[in-house]
């Protein structure tokens, strides 16, 4: 059916394939936005059991109407425009947080062909895209007119750049081990016969641990979130926002969130391989994607990630910003340099090879 | 006219208008943003001649690391600049003669590139490799001492403006964030057990 | 050494883990909380909610305006007028409570000699309007008529220990 709706519109010509795109772009912002609804309502209910309460359960079945009243209410709400702010750019900085954040979705592979954009410079857009998303924390800090967004702004722009180096050398450590920087090359590397021993979290251990803690301070979650520490400067870079404005923020933080997961698990946990790989080759029906592999695990798997970020927020209290600069440069930079050369090493002498 | 050039216009358009904001708007944020814009534009302009990852490079690096840092600094100053462009119509015809003898060489160096080697066809394509693939093999196989020697240079020189703006200041207090998390719990607490009164000791 | 060894146990992150097998564990306990609306905990007889005004069985008004609350009221919410009733009796005309300014501190209820002003267990009330925070005897006197029975019930149980 997808087929034949394609041929139709390529028959139009130009205007049929940016349509097209137009729908592929949409089938994937529309469900990353429900999401991004849901995953709140699941964040606010893992916490609340971490804590030994149930979270929202009032309204609708189990209160999973939550997440959409939420979003009506904040819709509804007030702009309010601070005094002495700079306008256009006050309007503009959720704009600039929201793009990169969806922009990046285009290059995730879900499954084998499953993807947006297959381009061959996949994971430097990742890593240029995440880094984009810091202008929109830094313009809303600056627009707003206010010395705790300022400080937000400041702290989010110094520990996104900071991070960004141990993320950008453990990207450079599965470009090492793959010789590609397609995701779906990377992911179709990882595959073998023997199992999730083959993914690259085994040769790249400390990489994967780094790549998703900077991740999480990428992303400015807790325990990284000073950039809107509420007991020190309210709420950081969108203490001004208000209504739709601070709910796009919102949004672009989350979906942020989803993507590191997912690419957390394309880049090191197979994507949408099994980690039954080559244990098993039954040709069942309706169940053999569990031992063959296909989209259902690339979303397990980014389920399980995501839900690693509710249970570091349940669990550990916030750093210090200096202690914060000292991990990032002094700890994870380091380690990231020496597993680098360790992954060329393993690569060169043939201990980690492509689909053994 | 195809959809190509459509977009090639249009992005040298964006890029020229924003690099002439740069230089022409009062606030510096505004500015340090329009050459943010540029930077981009130049970037989706390279895309289309499928230079992709000197494309996807420099969103990563100017746009995503040096601008921000940029932008960070601009924003703490708070310069006046009300001073800084007074001599603007002074020195405008020495800037402006300054720019054209910039631009006449550089027309003059395309002109006399393309008098040498006639344009050919993309060797990237030739050799039958992607972009990245190509530039790879360049950089590490045939011109690799060049390449190591100019990372060396760059990282000698990363490493020299540390001492340079390095000061030691005495009579402050700092704390060692390193020493703080090393810290274990026998280094603060000891732990003493004795009896509240000793024995065959007359209590006072 | 020590040191060299101690950095590369905090490398395996070892007290992280143990944090987050703790708040795993804890995800899994049953939950403490009380589903309020639904649920309620149980409330003592002795509880101090919104005040009510009583009478006795045959109808007649338990006040006689000796104003002894409104003398003791710590927070001066209560504000009485008396006169004499055509009977002969002292009787009020007026005995607001101002329900913002009320404290619920339960003097009112221990100093009345003929036990009319009492404080009832009704906690869930709300004003809707400016003013609507001042009851008056008419509002208070119709609480005491309606929950008469609790209220009862109440000092019944508490009454060995008065």
């Amino acid at each position: 059916m997808i087929d034949s709706m394609r041929d139709t519109l390529f028959g139009y010509g130009d205007t049929g394939i940016v349509v097209w795109t137009v729908l592929k772009i949409l089938a994937i912002a529309v469900p990353v936005i429900i999401a991004v609804a849901m995953f709140v309502y699941w964040e606010r209910k893992v916490i609340g059991w971490m804590h030994v309460r149930m979270g929202p359960n009032q309204i609708g079945p189990l209160g999973l109407l939550q997440a959409f009243a939420d979003v009506f209410k904040l819709l509804f709400k007030e702009v309010i425009l601070p005094a002495n702010s700079n306008k256009v750019l006050y309007y503009l900085a959720p704009m600039i947080a929201l793009v990169p954040a969806f922009a990046a979705w285009s290059v995730i592979p879900f499954d084998a062909g499953l993807v947006l954009a297959n381009v061959n410079v996949g994971l430097l857009l990742l890593l240029a895209m995440t880094s984009l998303g810091v202008y929109g924390i830094i313009l809303a800090g600056w627009a707003s007119n206010s010395r705790y967004a300022m400080l937000g702004a400041m702290r989010a722009a110094a520990q996104t750049v900071s991070y960004e180096i141990a993320m950008g050398f453990a990207l450079v450590s599965v470009m090492i081990m793959t010789g590609s920087l397609n995701l779906t090359d990377i992911v179709l590397a990882q595959q073998g016969s023997k199992g999730f021993f083959d993914w690259y979290w085994l040769p790249l251990l400390p990489m994967f641990v780094i790549y998703f803690i900077s991740g999480v301070a990428e992303t400015n979650r807790a325990p990284f979130d000073v950039a809107e520490g509420e007991s020190e400067i309210v709420a950081g870079f969108h203490v001004e926002y208000s209504g739709s404005a601070f709910a796009i923020f919102f949004l672009a933080e989350y979906a942020n969130m989803i993507l590191i997961a997912f690419l957390a698990s394309v880049l090191f946990m197979g994507g949408w391989l099994s980690p039954l790989q080559g244990w098993i080759n039954a040709d069942v029906p309706w169940v053999d994607w569990l031992w063959k592999g296909g989209w259902q695990w690339t979303f397990i798997k980014a389920f399980m990630f995501s839900f690693f970020y509710l249970w570091f927020r349940a669990s550990f209290p916030r750093y210090r910003y200096d202690q914060i600069m000292r991990l990032g440069w002094k700890v994870f930079i380091p380690i990231t340099i020496v597993w680098v050369v360790a992954a060329a090493c393993m690569k060169y002498y043939g201990i980690v090879t492509i689909g053994a | 006219m195809t959809f190509e050039l459509v977009c090639f216009y249009f992005f040298g358009a964006v890029a020229a208008l924003a690099a002439l904001a740069v230089i022409s708007v009062k606030n510096p944020v505004v500015a340090a943003l329009n050459l943010v814009l540029t930077f981009f534009s130049m970037a989706c302009v390279w895309l289309l001649a499928q230079a992709e990852f000197l494309a996807v490079a420099l969103v990563l690096v100017y746009v995503g690391a040096v601008m921000v840092l940029f932008l960070f600094v601009v924003m703490m100053l708070d310069v006046d600049f009300a001073p800084v462009r007074e001599g603007f119509v002074r020195f405008l015809p020495v800037g402006i003669v300054v720019a054209v003898v910039m631009l006449v060489e550089m027309l003059m160096m395309i002109g006399v590139r393309s008098l040498q080697v006639p344009v050919s066809a993309d060797p990237a394509a030739l050799a039958g490799m992607s972009n990245m693939g190509w530039l790879g093999r360049t950089l590490f196989r045939d011109f690799l001492l060049p390449f190591e020697v100019a990372a060396l240079i760059l990282t000698v020189g990363l490493i020299a403006a540390i001492p340079l703006t390095l000061r030691k200041r005495s009579g402050i207090k700092t704390q060692n964030p390193g020493r703080q998390v090393m810290v274990k719990r026998e280094d603060r607490i000891r732990l003493v057990k004795m009896d509240a009164v000793k024995k065959g000791e007359a209590t006072p | 050494m020590n040191r060299v060894t101690h950095y590369f146990k905090s490398l395996l992150l070892l007290e992280l883990l143990a944090g987050m097998w703790l708040t795993l564990r804890y995800m899994f306990k049953p939950k403490y909380t009380m589903r309020y609306p639904e649920e309620h905990i149980p409330k003592s007889n002795r509880f101090r909610g919104l005040h009510a005004l009583r009478r006795y069985p045959n109808g007649e008004e338990r006040c006689i305006a000796c104003k002894l609350c409104e003398a003791v009221c710590p927070a001066l919410a209560i504000t009485i007028d008396s006169e004499m009733r055509e009977d002969g009796t002292r009787r009020t005309t007026r005995y607001d409570i101002d329900l913002f300014k009320c404290i619920y501190c339960g003097f009112c209820e221990e100093s009345c000699p003929v036990d009319s002003i009492v404080e009832t267990h009704l906690h869930e009330y709300h004003f809707e309007k400016r003013g609507e925070n001042v009851v008056s005897k008419i509002q208070l006197l119709a609480i005491g008529d309606r929950y008469e029975g609790e209220i009862a019930a109440a000092r019944a149980q508490d009454a060995a220990f008065r």
